[in-house]
C-alpha cells in the first residue's frame, strides 16, 4: 500500500501542512457562521430584555418535551459523528459507514420532530402573519417571538440539511473505501460543521424553550 | 504517521454522558424559580459547559494547534463584544 503521507499538493511543504491548512480553513469558515448566527442571538437577547413577560408566555407555547428530545437526538448524532471520525482515523471502514448512516438518521429524526413543531405551530395560529392570534395585551410582542423562533431554528434546519447533504457525500465516498488513517480530512471537516450546527442548537434551546417554565 | 490526534473512544462516551445528563438537569432546572436573573444566568451557564465540551473534544480543540485556538476565541470574543455593546447601549436608555 503506498505511503500516501508524504503526498500534499505542490504549494504545500508536507502533508501536515495540508491537513493543517484545511483544518484553520473550516475553523475560520466556523467564525464566520458565529457571526451568521450572532447576528440573529442579539436580536433575540435585545427584544427579550424588553419584552421579557411576553417572551415568557410565547416560550411557554413551545413543546418543551419534543425540545429536550430534540436536543438529545443532536448530541447523540455528534457522538455518532466523532465515531465516525475515530473510524476513519483506524482505517475501519465499515464502522464508519454505520457511524455516517447513523448521524444521516439522527439529523433526520431531529427535522422530522422539527415537522411537526412547526405544523402545530400553523394550527394554533402562531405562525407570525395575518393569522397570528395571541393574548390580546401582549400580541407583537408575542409576534416577535414567533418571528425569531421561526427564523433562528429554520436557519438551523437548513444548516442540518446542508450538512445532510455533506453526510450523504461522505457515505458515498466512504463506502467506495476513499478515506484512511492516511487520508480523512473530509470527514474531520464535515464532523466540524456538524458539531457547530449542534452548539447552534445547545443555544437555542433553554433561550427559546426555557425561558419561562418557571 | 499520524495527521490528527486520534481520540480516545472512552473520552468521546463520557462527554455524551455528560452532554445528555446536562439537558436533563437544564430541562428540570427550568421549573424552578431560582430568582430573577439567576434563572437565566444558570440557563446560559449549562448552555455554555455544554459549547464547551462539544469544542473541546468532540471538535478535538483540546488537541488542536494554538492557531485553531485563536480563530475560534476571535470568532467568540467578537461575539461578546456584539452583545455587549449593544445591550449597554439599550439598557442605558
Amino acid at each position: 500500500m503506498p505511503d500516501t503521507n508524504t503526498i500534499h499538493a505542490h504549494q504545500f511543504d508536507d502533508a501536515e501542512q495540508q491537513h493543517e491548512s484545511s483544518w484553520l480553513g473550516m475553523w475560520i469558515f466556523l467564525a464566520t457562521e458565529i457571526m451568521f448566527f450572532g447576528g440573529m442571538f442579539l436580536a433575540y437577547t435585545s427584544y427579550r430584555s424588553a419584552y421579557s413577560e411576553a417572551f415568557a408566555a410565547a416560550s411557554n407555547e413551545l413543546n418543551i418535551i419534543l425540545g429536550t428530545v430534540n436536543t438529545a437526538v443532536l448530541i447523540c448524532s455528534s457522538l455518532t459523528m466523532a465515531l465516525a471520525v475515530h473510524s476513519a482515523q483506524v482505517n475501519r471502514t465499515k464502522p464508519l459507514v454505520r457511524f455516517l448512516s447513523l448521524t444521516i438518521l439522527l439529523g433526520v429524526v431531529f427535522l422530522v420532530i422539527k415537522y411537526f413543531e412547526y405544523e402545530h405551530k400553523f394550527d394554533e395560529n402562531l405562525v407570525p402573519g395575518a393569522f397570528f392570534v395571541f393574548r390580546t395585551d401582549i400580541t407583537n410582542q408575542a409576534e416577535i417571538f414567533f418571528s425569531l423562533y421561526f427564523a433562528m431554528t429554520g436557519m438551523h434546519a437548513l444548516h442540518m440539511v446542508v450538512g445532510l447533504g455533506l453526510l450523504g457525500y461522505l457515505n458515498y465516498a466512504a463506502m467506495r473505501r476513499r478515506y484512511s488513517a492516511e487520508y480523512n480530512t473530509p470527514v474531520e471537516l464535515v464532523g466540524l460543521y456538524w458539531h457547530f450546527v449542534d452548539v447552534v442548537w445547545i443555544f437555542l434551546f433553554p433561550l427559546l424553550y426555557l425561558s419561562g417554565r418557571h | 504517521m499520524k495527521l490528527a490526534h486520534v481520540v480516545p473512544v472512552k473520552i468521546y462516551w463520557v462527554v455524551f454522558g455528560a452532554l445528555l445528563a446536562l439537558t436533563l438537569i437544564t430541562t428540570g432546572i427550568a421549573f424552578i424559580d431560582l430568582g430573577g436573573v439567576l434563572n437565566s444566568a444558570v440557563a446560559l451557564s449549562i448552555a455554555i459547559l455544554k459549547a464547551v465540551l462539544v469544542v473541546l473534544f468532540f471538535m478535538h480543540v483540546r488537541y488542536s494547534s494554538r492557531a485553531t485556538a485563536v480563530v475560534l476565541t476571535a470568532g467568540v470574543f467578537w461575539m461578546v463584544v456584539l452583545l455587549v455593546l449593544t445591550m449597554s447601549d439599550y439598557l442605558t436608555r
